[in-house]
């Protein structure tokens, strides 16, 4: 089913999406890949205080190409979730709600979205230029250094994903493919 | 003896870069208008017609097909007959692909170091492979390669008795692992025989074949029928979302073994199948 959500996502809007919607979503969202991921349980691990908010927060894992003069941001596809499955779970105990990636997630990660009630949505590998359209604004906010894999702050509009796992632990990518 | 100015071949290296990165070659595109229209699956179809969109926005506003530009894998055949002046042949690769990347808007994937993880910030060096032949000219093909889908490829160091079923249960076994991870529909290049390292080369070249070529070699055609049949039958799917179009095409490749050995390589590779050629 097509549904349309915003981001920050409310508690509600994250329980309440299945297995297989197709969600446009509108609003702010964080990118983070691997090294962002890695610095920031570094920082958990210290003590410290992490560059973003995680409450109702959506995670896109990508990291752009460089932006051409009067663009927000270059091609802007999801990269291979299973490489922060390792940091996933902490961020979800503190109030994640949302990751956006491709490809399978682990079991303790499967769990945490459930313990959560948070949600785990592919966007289409490999369509990086069509999805940099719903890209409204692109701001690096932390980890300037790491190039392509800052923390950006993201502005997008009606941004398509499709719910892989959601809060009840249901899982497509397992349930497509028995159907084919 | 011919010269050729190396000089020549950054300024040639740096286009192709540009070029693989934002248009597919003819023959990967019409086995995704093929793949269109076979697609069983509605969500499929829709993932389909993405792709298909993204490859025209990516050549009308000139934005990456995919944000991993990849690493740059170079295939550089050096006619026998050439000799190659102004410079250090390897630094005028690099510096092609630098130019490429840092004045094409690419994105900079390579680190300087596989542990200590620092971004060379120019997305060099470039892995290239080095031929020597017959003739005077020199052909080269620059192959940027995503991770998403390197990362799931795979060597198996099959016993000559496991035999052409070995074969392809151990490229069925690599597609199932990848899954959505390597950005089905996928191509799939297997390298059959040679050494260890050899087998896995001959993978990677089996990617940069134009699809619309055949191997000479009668098994190997067969083979690759076969599998491109089974591999869409595990309904992975376009976007791992399940459907009929899991892979557009396998390219098979072979070399002769050792008595003792039977070895696979099996480079995986998404629809973002980038090579560029070009005879300098
Ligand atoms: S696997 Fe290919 S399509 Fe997918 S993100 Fe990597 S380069 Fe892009």
């Amino acid at each position: 089913m097509d549904r349309h959500i915003n981001a920050p996502i409310s508690d509600e809007d994250a329980k309440n999406l299945r297995a297989g919607d197709y969600v446009y979503i509108t609003g702010t969202i964080y990118t983070a890949r691997d090294a962002a991921h890695k610095r920031m349980a570094e920082a958990l691990a210290a003590g410290e205080k992490l560059p973003i908010d995680m409450e109702g927060t959506i995670i896109y894992y990508m990291g752009p190409s460089p932006a051409r003069e009067g663009r927000p941001i270059g091609s802007a596809g999801p990269t291979t979730a299973s490489r922060m499955d390792k940091y996933a779970p902490d961020l979800l105990d503190l109030g994640l709600k949302g990751m956006i990636g491709k490809g399978k997630r682990s079991q303790s990660v499967q769990d945490a979205i459930v313990r959560n009630g948070a949600v785990y949505f592919a966007a289409v590998g490999g369509a990086g230029a069509l999805l940099s359209k719903r890209i409204l604004a692109s701001e690096v906010i932390a980890y300037d250094d790491l190039g392509t894999e800052a923390i950006r702050k993201l502005e997008v509009e009606d941004f398509p994903v499709i719910v892989v796992i959601d809060s009840e632990g249901n899982n497509l990518y397992e349930t497509v493919v028995k159907e084919f | 003896m011919r010269e050729v100015n190396v000089s020549e071949i950054t300024s040639n290296i740096k286009e192709m870069c540009i070029e693989a990165n934002h248009y597919l070659s003819p023959d990967m595109k019409k086995v995704f208008q093929e793949a269109v229209e076979s697609e069983k699956s509605s969500l499929g179809k829709q993932v389909l017609d993405q792709l298909n969109e993204n490859l025209d926005i990516a050549a009308a506003d000139m934005i990456p097909i995919c944000q991993d530009t990849g690493m740059a894998v170079v295939f550089i055949n050096v006619g026998q007959d050439v000799h190659l002046v102004g410079g250090d042949i390897t630094d005028a690769i690099n510096e092609g692909v630098r130019q490429g990347y840092v004045e094409g808007y690419l994105r900079k994937s390579v680190v300087s170091d596989p542990i200590i993880r620092e971004n060379t910030k120019d997305n060099t060096p470039a892995v290239i492979h080095y031929g020597i032949v017959p003739g005077d000219k020199v052909e080269i093909t620059v192959a940027p390669k995503g991770f998403g889908s390197e990362n799931m490829s795979r060597v198996f160091m099959l016993k000559p008795a496991d035999g052409i079923e070995g074969v392809k249960e151990a490229i069925l076994t690599a597609v199932k692992d990848a899954g959505p991870n390597a950005c089905p529909p996928m191509v799939v290049g297997v390298g059959v025989g040679g050494t260890f390292e050899q087998c896995a080369l001959l993978a990677k070249k089996a990617l940069t074949r134009n699809l619309e070529e055949e191997s000479p070699i009668e098994y190997v055609r067969e083979l690759e029928a076969e599998m491109l049949e089974k591999i869409n039958a595990l309904g992975i799917g376009p976007g791992g979302l399940g459907g009929t179009k899991t892979a557009l095409a396998v390219n098979v490749e072979t070399y002769p073994t050792h008595i003792a050995g039977l070895p696979v390589g099996i480079n995986i590779c998404c629809h973002v199948n980038r090579h560029a050629h070009r005879v300098i």
